[in-house]
């Protein structure tokens, strides 16, 4: 039989400040760790729902990102010939041949930051529903007007509507703000595909092609087709959430292993805070080590007990951790896309796995920190630790 | 003659510091019947306190034999000797030795938590014990708020709760005022004669010692 929870449990209230002061410590590195968990999955989310799952994105193979991908008007002409593509009432192929360029512009906190312009087909707002215009309206074909995410309008001066920005040579008025469901493209400002062609001396191409399928299980056929088709072979497609995905897997990947590399440190500190409190609580209860071993309780209970203190304390601190990091996802932050090379803006996302990971960091720290005492504990001679008192 | 409850048979025991060999017990034999009440006395460091420790299994001989209640304690592994100890030995000790977090009753039931016994049983148990010892009314009171004597009969009530083969006492009188003395030497006498407890006490105090049907001296390790 175990000793008593009950025990473990008042025991805090005895030493509060010393209790206190590690709770604090495990609160802190929890709180880190946790949040840096929590920015990487923000961009993972934000820029996996940029991406549909029910369109495709066709992109030149060698290009790590849109900036650096070109589709020519030929090539993107041919892509529209393949099968189990969608088409407007119209006939046409429901599809957006995307111009993707990056401009400085002046952040409202000070200082010139990249931001995305895509130049867009009339189509664009029909494949990818979740850009919705809430003020203003649509740019006009072929005029030098633009639409800016929600994103932008908070973060750029000059970027309300009925404002007008430089770039690309040009003047070019915002007609509208759009938002895109948290999505990257809340970071973007939108404009006609054709007028960004020709600011940006890209006339002869685009940067990607991105097309809706008519049945999404058609994938493979229409893989098959690409594949097929000769003309094609210096483009890869894929699905858009997969390659939005992929985009985001270098700076995510760098904020988890940098983020984790500081909080391990971190964590030192609050295990060895852990540890001299669970030397501290052994050394003040030796009298009642010696009474409970003498009473029958073995070795093994007192192991666990002690153990049992050290992770619950270590816990107690997770779950604060995580609350105070739960707050974070109040507040979205912008950062430098590695895929892009321009800003990005993206809330801090808690998920269940996050939780789990940040509870087991917690536990693990307790268990390190409480296993040295509490085996010094379990060890006790008898005799001697009813002398200590 | 009641049966022999425990046996000692030439008992040494001896620490270490460094390499000097300290002997405390030298070669100590010892019987005690079922439901004796026997004081130890002398003076300190005569080895009263580590024979009783020895009778008790909270520490082994460095060389003889303990039989207590039919068993030679003094070859069972550490896990044994501690699943021995909570069946068969009821400690009192001099500063009772309660956990200062724990109630009264649950002090009590500490012991029982190493029984098989519900929760219910648990309860039952614990009522009648504290009950013996008069203290019923007071079971949902922690340590802090007991007076000595009060504190020390909760020791008694968690020793006797599980009906041990033998109780030891190790100057339960020692950290009390007279009147809280003779009370819990008057609850010992209680346990001893109504209940037929096997009881072995060490005290200094002679008047203590009366309370006891046998009365043996140790001085230097060895009986007299």
């Amino acid at each position: 039989m175990k000793i008593p929870l009950k025990y473990t449990v008042r025991n805090f209230k005895t030493r509060l400040l010393t209790t206190g002061i590690t709770v604090a410590g495990i609160t802190l590195v929890v709180f880190v760790f946790a949040a840096v968990l929590m920015m990487a999955h923000g961009i993972d989310k934000t820029l996996v729902a940029t991406g549909s799952p029910d369109n495709v994105i066709i992109a030149r193979k060698a290009a790590t990102g849109e900036i650096s991908s070109i589709v020519v008007n030929s090539d993107a002409a041919i892509l529209f010939t393949l099968p189990h593509i969608a088409k407007t009432s119209d006939g046409r192929p429901l599809a957006t041949s995307d111009v993707v360029v990056i401009i400085n512009l002046e952040k409202t906190s000070g200082g010139l930051s990249n931001l995305t312009v895509r130049g867009v087909s009339p189509q664009a707002f029909t494949i990818r529903p979740q850009v919705k215009i809430v003020e203003g309206r649509i740019f006009r074909q072929g005029a030098r007007e633009i639409v800016v995410g929600d994103a932008v309008a908070r973060r750029y001066t000059g970027t309300k509507v009925g404002g007008q920005i430089s770039f690309g040579g040009d003047k070019w008025t915002i007609v509208g703000r759009f938002e895109a469901g948290g999505s990257g493209f809340d970071s973007e400002v939108w404009g006609d595909s054709e007028q960004l062609q020709d600011a940006f001396n890209r006339r002869g191409g685009y940067s990607t092609v991105t097309l809706r399928l008519d049945d999404p299980k058609a994938y493979s056929e229409f893989k098959a087709a690409f594949d097929r088709e000769q003309r094609l072979q210096q483009f890869e497609p894929k699905s858009e959430q997969q390659y939005y995905a992929e985009q985001s897997e270098a700076m995510s990947l760098f904020i988890r292993i940098l983020g984790i590399f500081i909080t391990v440190i971190f964590s030192a500190g609050a295990t060895i805070g852990a540890m001299i409190t669970m030397y501290a609580a052994v050394a003040n209860r030796t009298v009642e080590i010696g009474t409970l071993r003498a009473l029958g309780f073995r070795r093994r209970s007192i192991l666990t007990a002690f153990l049992m203190e050290s992770m619950l304390l270590s816990i107690i601190g997770g779950l604060i951790g995580i609350a105070c990091a739960s707050v974070l996802q109040f507040f979205s932050i912008s950062t430098l896309n590695f895929g892009s090379f321009s800003e990005l803006e993206f809330s801090f996302a808690m998920s269940p796995g996050i939780v789990v990971a940040s509870l087991l960091f917690a536990a693990g720290m307790g268990f390190i920190g409480g296993f040295l005492p509490s085996v010094q504990a379990s060890r006790l001679n008898i005799v001697n630790a009813l002398r200590a008192g | 003659m009641a049966n022999s409850i425990i046996q000692v048979q030439s008992v040494s025991k001896s620490y270490f510091r460094d390499t000097f060999e300290i002997p405390v017990l030298r070669n100590l034999s010892l019987e005690v019947h079922e439901g004796e009440f026997v004081a130890l006395m002398g003076p300190s460091g005569s080895g009263k306190t580590t024979l009783l420790n020895l009778i008790a299994g909270i520490d082994r001989p460095t060389s003889g034999k303990l039989i207590v209640n039919g068993t030679d304690i003094a070859t069972l592994n550490e896990s044994a000797l501690a699943k021995w100890r909570a069946a068969n030995v009821g400690f009192v000790f001099q500063f009772y030795n309660l956990l200062p977090v724990l109630t009264a009753f649950e002090n009590v039931e500490l012991p029982l938590l190493l029984t098989s016994l519900s929760k219910a049983e648990r309860k039952k148990h614990v009522h009648v014990a504290l009950s013996v010892v008069g203290l019923a009314d007071r079971m949902h009171h922690y340590p802090k708020q007991l007076s000595g004597g009060q504190e020390q009969r909760v020791a008694i009530a968690r020793a006797i709760v599980t009906d041990p083969t033998i109780l030891v006492a190790d100057e339960p009188t020692g950290d009390l005022d007279k009147n809280s003395a003779a009370e819990v030497l008057t609850l010992l006498d209680r346990l001893n004669k109504e209940y037929k407890k096997t009881i072995v006490m060490v005290t200094h105090d002679p008047h203590a010692a009366e309370k006891a049907s046998i009365i043996r001296h140790l001085d230097k390790g060895e009986l007299q």
